[in-house]
């Protein structure tokens, strides 16, 4: 199994941050918090960006710093590269003026 | 859990031992200087404002002004002023004089010039010195700390290691039953609804959410609209996925503990735990707020590295990029890199960052006061007449 640098902010997260380039097929550890979890990467993942660390269903949040980043597209698999392609802004009402 | 600081006459508690010279005018400001000039632990505010100010602007000078004096860093409290300027040096003195510690006026009208303005200046400051070399650092806990926070000059490691490692740190003063201060309200767009879940009451989530909509107005009017083109291409080849995560990383320096209230740009914190004070996202102004409101020290995050420091408030600077804190020593404290290499978790970044902010409130000097930053700028609304 690689050790690769990985970052998760938040306990509650269901993303993770690559702070270098992984590769597809690559199974890697990951420390969230305590523990450590196995994820195999499904797709290739430049540094900086993010990978689902477990299942996550269309329109469902996107959760890093424990809170929600935005909503997926679509359904997102464990070790998948989540990015613009497959979540966006959650819509939300706009403010009274 | 205690540190090591002055205990003032109202009660409140110093991370350090400062005089003050405040020129209450920008007419005053050479004299202001010229009695600070030399004499260590005396310090003056490079203010240039007081005069021809309009609406609110005036109720802002006042606010800051009277908060750097009653900031329990500073143990006496000269104010210099000219004569015929709206604000009054009397004004001032009359707001810090309720805390208990020796405030003076002088007034170069009245004196007769700035030379002797200078002279009887510094008679009384060395006595203010004299006094405040007398007081003693006893224990005090750590909930009477009121701690700001800020990020400036961020990078790509700025969300993901130093912001959160100091968010940990937070955290750990917030468990002791501190208080922080959160701001740059500019900065909150796109994630400003999810800290507003974090408030106490309905009422303070929407005096947050209002406090957004003014910045994000003001911009609109000025002709820019901050969540157009945000985050930018070079964010999303970053990685940076929408506004709410971009956002999230500023926000999430403060600790993740409930939002106790919003206050006004250089206003005191009326409660313990998190708050928000409205102010721009420029770093002096914003420094310059919190200081006026009490902070007695700052947690400073930066990707670039960044000189700024607070003349009576110490500034711990923080970055998690390593080449910025081997290039600019001379300006960073604390090097967080460690966690990007996957040496240091968040939380142990955060105890050193903990540990570190006890010894500052003890004594240590961070590197900004040792290079001598002593950065002052005041928000303001409007042009002066």
């Amino acid at each position: 199994m690689a050790k690769a640098r990985v970052i998760v902010i938040n306990g509650k997260d269901n993303v993770a941050t690559a702070l270098e380039s992984l590769r597809r097929g690559v199974e890697i550890a990951v420390e969230i918090q305590d523990n450590v979890e196995k994820v195999t990467l499904v797709s290739d993942i430049p540094p900086g960006h993010k990978f689902a660390l477990r299942d996550i269903k269309k329109g469902d949040s996107v959760i890093k710093y424990g809170e929600p980043i935005g909503q997926s597209l679509a359904k997102i698999v464990r070790g998948e590269h989540v990015h613009v392609h497959n979540v966006t802004s959650k819509p939300r009402l706009r403010r009274k003026q | 859990m205690k540190f090591q600081g002055y205990r003032r006459a109202d009660g409140s508690a110093g991370t350090r031992n400062i005089v003050l010279v405040i020129p209450s005018v920008g007419c005053s400001q050479e004299a202001a200087r010229s009695i600070a000039q030399g004499l260590k632990g005396v310090v003056y505010l490079p203010n240039i404002l007081g005069c021809g100010q309009m609406g609110e602007d005036r109720h802002i000078l006042k606010r800051i002004l009277t908060g750097f004096g009653l900031n329990p860093n500073v143990a006496g409290v000269l104010i210099v002023g000219l004569g015929c300027e709206e604000l009054a040096a009397g004004n001032i003195s009359e707001g810090i004089r309720p805390s208990g510690k020796r405030v003076e006026v002088l007034v170069i009208q009245e004196v007769g010039g700035t030379k002797k303005t200078v002279f009887l200046g510094r008679g009384m400051v060395k006595d203010m010195l004299a006094h405040a070399a007398g007081l003693r650092r006893e224990p005090i806990p750590l909930r009477e700390l009121i701690l700001g926070t800020e990020c400036g000059g961020s990078d790509f490691t700025s969300g993901l290691s130093s912001n959160p490692a100091v968010g940990s740190a937070c955290d750990m003063l917030l468990a002791e039953g501190g208080t922080v201060i959160l701001s740059e309200t500019p900065e909150l767009i796109g994630a400003e609804h999810l800290l507003a879940r974090r408030a106490k009451t309905r009422k303070v989530s929407r005096q947050l959410l209002d406090a957004v909509a003014w910045w994000e107005n003001k911009a609109i009017e000025a002709g820019q609209n901050i969540r157009e083109g945000n985050p930018s291409p070079g964010n999303i080849a970053g990685g940076i996925t929408t506004l709410e995560e971009k956002s999230l990383g500023c926000i999430y320096k403060a600790g993740a503990g409930p939002l106790q209230e919003v206050i006004a740009y250089g206003s005191h914190p009326n409660k313990n735990g998190l708050v928000f004070m409205d102010t721009p996202a420029h770093d002096i102004e914003q420094l310059t707020g919190m200081a006026a409101g009490g902070a007695q020290m700052v947690l400073f995050t930066t990707g670039r590295g960044t000189p700024i420091g607070s003349p009576i408030a110490p500034v711990i600077k923080i970055t998690g990029n390593r080449n910025t804190y081997l290039k600019m020593k001379e300006h960073m404290d604390i090097d967080v890199s460690r966690v990007l290499e996957g040496k240091e978790s968040l939380r142990e970044a955060g105890r050193r960052i903990f540990e570190e902010m006890i010894l500052v409130a003890s004594g240590k000097a961070t590197k900004a006061e040792k290079v001598g930053q002593k950065d002052f700028c005041i928000f303001k609304l409007n042009p002066n007449i």
